[in-house]
């Protein structure tokens, strides 16, 4: 992994290298590694509790590092905060607002205090959003709190969004219209870190992904990339009774009902599995490509075992 | 399933959680009165002594506005009602309406009693608990300084009115608290209002007792003082409290009768869709979240400021028929109104001091609300957040204090024709700015260096109480006098001015200030 950005590093918008932190006696960040390029949507997952917004806050200059090294928009964000955050704008995971100032207030300010919003822009995202910018803080609801806080960040110009869990509150509705907006600056060549656990969101969304647990990065690529590490699932008829599949390595869960076969294959594998399979003339075939739920069952999951994360193994 | 249901439970739940503040409540309340019997006993070696002592305060007229009426005072239990009754009352009140807002607004704006009213829980059950809850605390209170002040030998009687008093005092304050609860939406808000009602409280009594005592029979802390604790015993005052308690809870029910959750009296306001030009940034922001408080602290204190002006005339009065009074004072060189003021300085400076720890606790509170995230993510320097607040602060004190100056100055200009008094007794009181100041640079520092307990920093306003009111009495070692920053100030206007006291103290605050802020600046925020 760390070798992998060197060649790069310019370019990269977000570059972390063993981060750690630690509150008291809880190591939050145990050696988190995150590299985000420039004019990507990068997907930021893992569990509760796994340290994404202790890293999130670190990016941000609100946490001192403990070890590692952090850089965001070629800068430090402990030193050079407020300068490095006329260029980012941030949604927070929990929305917290002041009880007595209306949303149109608190969108302001906080594009005042970024140096400026983009009118237009404000305009649109209140109507697409469907937020009424006169309520005051104390009574919106936790959905309309965020939204307060996406057309805070989305109005700006920002080259680079921080988004902490940004739908959790979200209708579905709603959802689409963010991930429109994410879409659109994304084709304006700006950058995005998406903390999510929502994986269809950020399968739709990112460009590439990074998995952590408890504090460590576990996995970071392209999802074609990661699909690698995951398994087809493969039903299929056929002419023949299929025999002799589980002689290939990488096929798992293999089930024969006469002419009907079911198995999960190795993304390695596949290819030599499809070519056993023909032998017996396929008839039907429908296989499914590994989602994401399938990425974070294998890291976190209890379904498939042959992890090599140390941890894991010793909590089973 | 009656609106109560549930009560008991939700008794048991609250009695858990206050469990701890309320020991020690209790113990400092015992101690406010225990200390005052123990150490008039070592004071006076005669009883002649005594006598002398007793006279001279009895027509001290800013002790009376600060204690309460004058009677018996050369016998311990006389000088132990008269010190301790007052503040005690005003405690017992601030415990009461702290927890009142604890388990009924603040649990409301935050959401969490809707969890527990969507159990077996009646409409009515929450508010019946605090009630209890806070009853009993008071009696507790009540029960315990009777309980130290009878096994320290003072009389049954006596130690009975004065428990009685500080159980009723800080029930009539719970009931007061738990109306404001049911009027306003946010929990600051209804500290606001019963604050100014004790504060009002304890004005009036002062007031009262300083002039023909009319206004004291106003005062729940008045209703206290007029059972005559240790000076023949009158019981049918604590009627009084008994009906408002009853009028009071009556009506709080009737109101969260009829309200939704979380609603207060008044429907919320939409607010403005574009921010306005005031709120260009950081300080905009944080006058916009202050300005509340400042306006109320600032309202309280220029109103005890014309009270206190006001009654100039009488402190005169008081000492009239007292031969004796008139040539002591006239031996230490001062002059009675001088003297009166030189102390309502004082105490409005303290009161100030209130204003200024609470400010300056801000910019934890922001943290703690998790509101100060999204603010630091702009490009907003942590400096600049630390400093609008800090300078809310800076200029908010100044503010109040110079306001209870200004009061003092213009009523005591209009009753003794005197014009030149409004900008000589305004001076006095500025004085105190500095040690003002001080504490509050202090409780920057708790905020950087110890946020956890950053709420501690009220100590220090005890502390310096405690030091003003009974440092002499508890003969406190003098380096424990000196360290409240209140007994380096030059007593104005019965003292000379002294500049090397208020310039050291000003240079003290500004260093404390200092380390909270690159303290705040260098430690992670939550």
């Amino acid at each position: 992994m760390r070798g992998m950005g060197d060649t790069r590093a310019t370019d990269d918008a977000i570059s972390i290298d063993g981060l750690e932190k630690s509150f008291g006696t809880t190591k939050a960040l145990d050696g988190l590694d995150l590299r985000v390029a420039s004019g990507e949507v990068h997907g930021f997952m893992g569990p509760n509790g796994s340290g994404k917004s202790t890293a999130i806050r670190v990016l941000l200059g609100l946490l001192r590092a403990d070890a590692g090294t952090v850089e965001l928009l070629g800068g430090d964000p402990w030193r050079e905060a407020a300068a490095l955050h006329r260029r980012l704008a941030y949604v927070p995971g929990d929305v917290n607002l002041w009880p007595n100032l209306s949303g149109g207030e608190v969108i302001d300010l906080l594009g005042r205090l970024r140096g400026g919003l983009n009118e237009h822009r404000r305009t649109s995202l209140l109507e697409r959003f469907e937020l009424d910018p006169t309520k005051k803080g104390r009574t919106y609801s936790k959905g309309n709190r965020q939204k307060v806080a996406l057309v805070a960040a989305l109005s700006s110009d920002a080259e680079l969004l921080i988004l902490d869990e940004p739908t959790s509150g979200l209708d579905p509705l709603m959802e689409a219209v963010f991930q429109e907006c994410i879409g659109e600056v994304k084709n304006e060549g700006r950058t995005v870190l998406l903390s999510s656990h929502i994986l269809a969101e950020v399968e739709s969304l990112c460009d590439r992904v990074s998995i952590i647990r408890a504090g460590r990065t576990v996995e970071s690529g392209t999802l074609a990339d990661l699909r690698h590490l995951t398994r087809t699932s493969v039903l299929s008829e056929t002419t023949r009774n299929p025999v002799g599949l589980d002689e290939i390595g990488g096929i798992h869960d293999l089930v024969v009902e006469g002419s009907r076969i079911h198995f999960e294959v190795d993304t390695a594998s596949l290819g030599a599995a499809l070519a056993k399979l023909g032998e017996f003339g396929i008839e039907t075939l429908t296989s499914q490509p590994p989602t994401l739920e399938e990425l974070f069952l294998r890291h976190y999951g209890d379904k498939i075992d042959n992890t090599n994360d140390p941890e894991e193994a010793q909590t089973r | 399933m009656s609106p109560f249901t549930g009560t008991g439970t939700l008794f048991r739940f609250f009695w858990r959680r206050d469990r701890f503040g309320l020991i020690w409540w209790t113990v400092g309340v015992v101690m406010l009165y225990w200390s005052q019997a123990v150490s008039v006993d070592a004071l006076y070696a005669t009883q002649a002594e005594f006598d002398i002592a007793a006279t001279s305060m009895q027509n001290n007229a800013a002790l009376i506005a600060m204690a309460g009426p004058a009677r018996v005072l050369n016998t311990v239990g006389g000088q132990v009602a008269w010190q301790a009754s007052a503040f005690g009352a005003v405690v017992a009140g601030l415990m009461s309406m702290f927890l009142i807002g604890r388990h009924t607004r603040a649990e409301e704006e935050s959401g969490r009693e809707e969890l527990l009213r969507s159990g077996v829980v009646g409409r009515y059950a929450p508010l019946a608990a605090a009630v209890t809850v806070v009853s009993s605390a008071n009696i507790l209170l009540g029960l315990c300084v009777t309980a130290s002040l009878v096994g320290y030998g003072l009389p049954f009687a006596g130690s009975g009115a004065l428990g009685v008093g500080l159980t009723l005092a800080g029930m009539v304050f719970m009931s007061v608290a738990l109306l404001a609860a049911q009027l306003t939406e946010g929990v600051r808000a209804m500290y606001g209002i019963t604050g100014a009602v004790i504060g009002v409280s304890y004005l009036l009594r002062g007031i009262g007792d300083i002039g023909n005592g009319v206004a004291s029979w106003l005062s729940p802390i008045g209703w206290g003082q007029a059972m005559r604790a240790y000076a023949g015993e009158v019981w049918w005052p604590a009627l009084i409290p008994v009906v408002a308690i009853g009028v009071l809870v009556g009506l709080a029910l009737k109101v969260l009768g009829r309200r939704d959750i979380g609603a207060g009296l008044w429907p919320p306001r939409p607010g403005p869709a574009r921010a306005g030009a005031g709120m260009q940034g950081a300080f905009g922001l944080a006058w916009r979240l202050q300005r509340g408080a400042l306006i109320g602290w600032s309202l309280g204190v220029f109103l005890m400021g014309i009270a206190y002006g006001s009654i100039g005339d009488s402190v005169g009065d008081l000492i009239g028929d007292s031969k004796t009074a008139s040539q002591m004072i006239a031996r230490a060189g001062g002059d009675l109104v001088d003297s009166f003021y030189s102390t309502t300085g004082l105490m409005m400076a303290l009161i100030a001091t209130g204003f200024a720890i609470s400010s300056a606790l801000r910019l934890r509170g922001e943290e703690t609300a998790g509101r100060v995230e999204a603010l630091l993510a702009t490009s907003l320097p942590r400096w600049r957040w630390i400093a609008s607040h800090t300078l809310i602060t800076l200029l908010g004190t100044v503010v109040v204090v110079g306001l209870g100056g200004l009061g003092t100055g213009a009523a005591y200009a209009v009753v003794s024709g005197d014009g030149s008094q409004l900008l000589r007794l305004t001076g006095a009181t500025l004085v105190h700015v500095p040690a003002v100041l001080v504490v509050a640079a202090l409780t920057l520092v708790v905020v950087a260096l110890a946020p956890r307990i950053a709420i501690a920093a009220w100590l220090a306003l005890v502390f310096c109480l405690v030091v003003m009111m009974f440092g002499a009495i508890l003969q406190l070692p003098g380096w424990v006098i000196d360290a409240s920053p209140f007994s380096h100030t030059p007593l104005l206007p019965s003292e000379p001015m002294a500049w090397a006291p208020v310039l050291v103290l000003s240079l003290t605050a500004g260093a404390l200030a200092l380390v909270g802020f690159v303290g705040l600046r260098r430690r992670d925020i939550n």
